[in-house]
């Protein structure tokens, strides 16, 4: 067991409890912060393979733009854990094993599936490094680029229309 | 590492999140795990990436796509995210509730 | 270079802009504007016409191609036009007579309201597009748009005046009879797509496709066909729409249902001479069918009272000679027909136009009489189409009868006695409506004879024009044994019919018998328009007719037939079909299926709590499903 055989375990385990934790927590305000967690692990994952850009971007976007913003809705919208609506015990057996059964099945089909090369390289290439993607974003995706800051116009204007008092 | 190891990982981090999203009322937290659902989607794009980049191994950028599909995935989902919990902040200003089995309008 | 007869799309395209002109400008243009374009298109399209006709004559025919019209796999349907001998002189008579009988209209119809008169002059110029088209056309797909266009024409124009219910429904009639034929006409279509992969008249009938053609499918083809000209050119079984079809104004009935339209199934069968000389037995058939329709409608018309009644079943008798002609392989020879007939019953439509406008609107030749003092103009343009239509020598319709029947007689006597015994009919029903219309006494009321008088200038112009055309029209073909070589029509059309000429063999007829017919047959029609010309001035058929003569009036009761023999049972089957089939069956069926969904909508309401979790718990398993449907059929 080397260095990052051991690093995707301890990973691994991090964001599966942590995602878990998400789900179970009473309170909303642990469940965001328990997702934060799950997010630094799973940049931590990019990290492990390489792709220092994106783990960068999700920790700067998700971890500290999205979770702050759902933090500050909680703190809006003022909910406490006791005033936390719970599902009745039936959803949730039927919800657990949906989901369960979800996952059995997923795995099941996704088992023995044939993929080309069966590992993913790590620490092999510097394909993730910024000066590569930044390269190929400005130059291949230079249109979905420019296109993408007119989403985020309009999910501006959107919000604002949507969060204004009338 | 395997690409199978990412696969179960994707897999579980995605069902949790399909858990999350049937047991909770919370809007907020519904949210929530639909974000994580799409984290385990973006984490598994990049271990295609990388898988694909070392079968390939021909030109320096193959297999960069995945990444940068995870990086407009990204910009869409904050995108998503701000006009999304407007609408939780508009429904909770009306209903004052973000539960969501209030919203059973659709029934009628 | 290209060809200069490329331009012949201009024929057309003035006809076409005249309609759209005005149908669309009817309600804000005046009466002569409107005469003045519906007119000035024709005269254009008939300028370029004879441009058209004296390229041709000069040696250069053309198929003009401007687009694919259809191109579906392996087969193109071009819209081209075909230009040469056949169709430059059906452009000459179409354009030429269409011209002539616009200028009628524009003084016949002046008494309807510009809106109407608009409406008729867009239906006019409309109809004669598509019979442009329909002769112009180089396959036979734009033959059939140009066959279903002035179909359509002829349905507007004779239900023209749509307030009366009889008019429409003779629309219908005509509508209908002739959408049996095109019915006919559509499958030898299809039958031809199939088994030649081709429409272009130019590849149907060169060797190699031919070669594709079996004996049986070139019998079916042509049948089909054949079924498909009955309809159009109102032969047994399906000409009972045209005498109805007398219900539109008068001019129409010249153009559409003497001159041109129901000319179209002897311009197909025409063109397509190269199939029916290849099967004889349908060309018998045609013989027969024509020759049975000519003595038919010949009787009938013997008792007919109605001017126009008389013309119309003239027309048929006249239609069935022309498919007589095909039917012996003397194709020139119908041709020829169509062409002299167009200017004669042109004329006497015309000249039955014109007594009608003196007489107010009275059809019925008892009512009439004695006109010849008041409307010296028609009396004596009627009297010449009345000559030429009997076969008087030197008139047109004596050249291209005598050849028909020679061509009758060629093949069999038996035809030739039949022909010429309705020549003789023609003769004396023609001269009994002349002479019981325009000899003789007025017979209407004293008010009508205060009003008689001659018809304007736009209406007599024509009418003289085809008089001298309906006497001069026959000298291009004058037949072999008067002079050698003077048959010029015969020359000209050549290039068309060679294929036939050397399939058909030919039936000569020796000179010395030619003359012994012409005289024989000449006297013969003399003498009886002599008779009837005597008889009739001096004691008109007033009286109601009894016996043989009833049934004669009642045109056979062939409409009856029908009405009992087809129109009854299929109401009758619709009335069942109705009663039973539909309230019982379908309705039920649509009911159960309404039943059926409410119940189960009430059923699954439940399903739709309007609870998102519920749905994405559903979507889930229905995820769940899908997946280990997938494992299990995973090969």
């Amino acid at each position: 067991m080397n260095i990052t055989q051991i690093l995707f375990w301890f990973l691994s385990v991090i964001a599966i409890f942590s995602a878990l934790m998400v789900i179970t927590s009473k309170n909303p305000v642990h469940s965001v912060l328990w997702l934060i967690v799950t997010f630094f692990a799973i940049s931590g994952h990019y990290i492990v393979m390489n792709a220092q850009f994106l783990a960068i971007v999700n920790i700067i976007v998700y971890a500290g733009a999205i979770m702050v913003l759902f933090l500050h809705v909680f703190m809006l919208i003022d909910l406490r854990a006791n005033t936390e609506p719970q599902q009745n015990r039936w959803i949730k057996i039927a919800g657990g094993i949906a989901g369960g059964s979800l996952m059995l099945v997923m795995i099941a089909a996704l088992r023995n599936v044939d993929i080309k090369a069966q590992d993913a390289g790590i620490n092999t290439n510097n394909i993730g490094l910024i000066k590569n993607l930044g390269r190929e974003l400005f130059t291949t995706y230079v249109i979905p680029f420019e296109l993408s800051s007119v989403l985020f116009l309009s999910a501006m204007v959107g919000a604002v229309v949507l969060g204004k008092k009338d | 590492m395997p690409i199978n190891y990412y696969i179960f990982l994707a897999i579980a981090l995605f069902s949790i999140g399909v858990v999350g999203v049937l047991t909770r009322r919370n809007a907020i937290i519904i949210f929530m795990c639909i974000e994580l659902m799409l984290n385990s989607v973006n984490l598994l794009l990049v271990a295609f990436s990388k898988m694909h980049h070392l079968a390939a191994g021909a030109t320096p950028t193959t297999g960069i796509d995945g990444q940068l599909f995870v990086f407009f995935i990204m910009v869409v989902a904050a995108a998503e995210v701000s006009v999304g919990l407007a609408i939780i902040v508009m429904m909770y200003r009306n209903i004052h509730s973000v539960d969501v089995n209030f919203l059973n309008r659709l029934k009628h | 270079m290209k060809n200069a007869l490329q331009l012949a799309y201009l024929i057309p395209l003035f006809p076409l802009l005249g309609f759209l002109l005005n149908g669309l400008g009817r309600k804000y243009f005046s009466k002569s504007l409107i005469g003045t374009i519906g007119s000035g298109a024709i005269l254009a399209s008939f300028a370029v016409s004879l441009w058209v006709f004296f390229q041709v004559k000069s040696g250069n025919t053309h198929v003009a191609h401007y687009f694919n019209f259809i191109s579906v796999g392996d087969l193109k349907i071009p819209f081209a036009f075909q230009i040469d001998q056949l169709s430059s002189l059906f452009l000459l008579i179409i354009t030429g007579i269409g011209f002539l009988i616009h200028l009628y209209s524009t003084a016949y119809m002046h008494d309807e309201k510009p809106e109407h008169f608009g409406r008729y002059f867009a239906y006019l110029n409309l109809f004669v597009f598509s019979m442009l088209l329909l002769v112009m056309g180089a396959n036979f797909v734009i033959m059939f748009i140009g066959w279903e266009g002035v179909g359509l024409c002829s349905y507007l124009l004779i239900g023209f005046w749509f307030r009366k219910e009889e008019y429409n429904k003779a629309a219908s009639k005509a509508f209908i009879m002739n959408r049996i034929g095109d019915l006919a006409f559509l499958i030898a279509l299809f039958w031809l797509i199939n088994k030649t992969g081709t429409v272009t008249f130019l590849e149907v009938f060169s060797a190699e496709s031919l070669s594709k053609l079996s004996d049986r499918d070139i019998t079916v083809i042509t049948a089909l066909l054949f079924v498909g000209a009955t309809g159009k050119s109102a032969q047994i079984p399906l000409y009972t729409w045209l005498p109805d079809a007398m219900a539109g104004p008068t001019p129409v009935s010249a153009l559409i249902h003497a001159a041109t339209m129901v000319t179209a199934g002897i311009y197909m069968i025409a063109r397509s001479n190269v199939l029916y000389s290849m099967a004889p037995a349908v060309m018998t058939v045609i013989a027969i069918v024509g020759l049975a329709t000519a003595l038919l409608a010949a009787t009938i018309a013997l008792k007919q009272n109605d001017i126009k009644k008389v013309l119309a079943y003239s027309t048929v008798s006249q239609l069935g000679y022309m498919f007589l002609a095909l039917g012996t392989g003397s194709y020139v020879a119908a041709v020829f027909h169509v062409m002299t007939h167009a200017f004669f019953k042109a004329l006497m439509f015309l000249g039955s136009g014109s007594v009608i406008h003196a007489m107010g609107g009275e059809q019925d030749i008892r009512k009439m009489g004695g006109l010849s003092k008041y409307m010296k103009i028609t009396n004596i343009t009627f009297l010449v189409g009345c000559l030429a239509i009997a076969g008087i020598p030197g008139l047109s319709g004596f050249f291209s009868k005598d050849e028909i029947l020679a061509g009758a007689f060629a093949t069999s006597p038996v035809f030739y006695a039949i022909g010429l015994f309705t020549a003789l009919l023609t003769a004396f029903y023609m001269f009994r409506l002349y002479a019981t219309t325009f000899r003789g006494s007025f017979r209407g009321t004293h008010e009508q004879e205060h009003h008689l008088h001659e018809s304007p200038a736009a209406m007599t112009i024509p009418l003289i024009v085809l008089a001298v055309l309906s006497i001069v029209g026959g000298y291009v073909g004058v037949p072999e044994f008067i002079a050698a070589g003077a048959h010029s029509l015969k020359d000209f059309l050549y290039p068309v019919f060679e294929p036939s000429y050397k399939i058909l063999q030919e039936h000569h007829v020796s000179h010395e018998t030619e003359w012994g017919l012409t005289i024989g047959s000449t006297i013969a029609i003399l003498a009886v328009v002599i008779y009837a010309w005597t008889r009739f001035s001096k004691k008109p058929d007033l009286a109601e007719p009894q016996g043989l003569g009833k049934v004669l009036a009642n045109k056979w009761y062939v409409d009856e037939i029908y009405d009992a023999v087809i129109v009854k049972p299929l109401n009758k089957l619709g009335a069942l079909l109705n009663n039973i089939v539909e309230t019982k069956v379908i309705d039920g069926i649509v009911n159960g299926v309404g039943r059926l969904v409410n119940y189960g909508g009430r059923q699954l309401r439940w399903v739709q709590s309007g609870q998102v979790g519920l749905y994405v718990l559903l979507m889930v398993l229905s995820m769940i499903v899908i997946f280990v449907l997938q494992f299990f059929f995973r090969k």
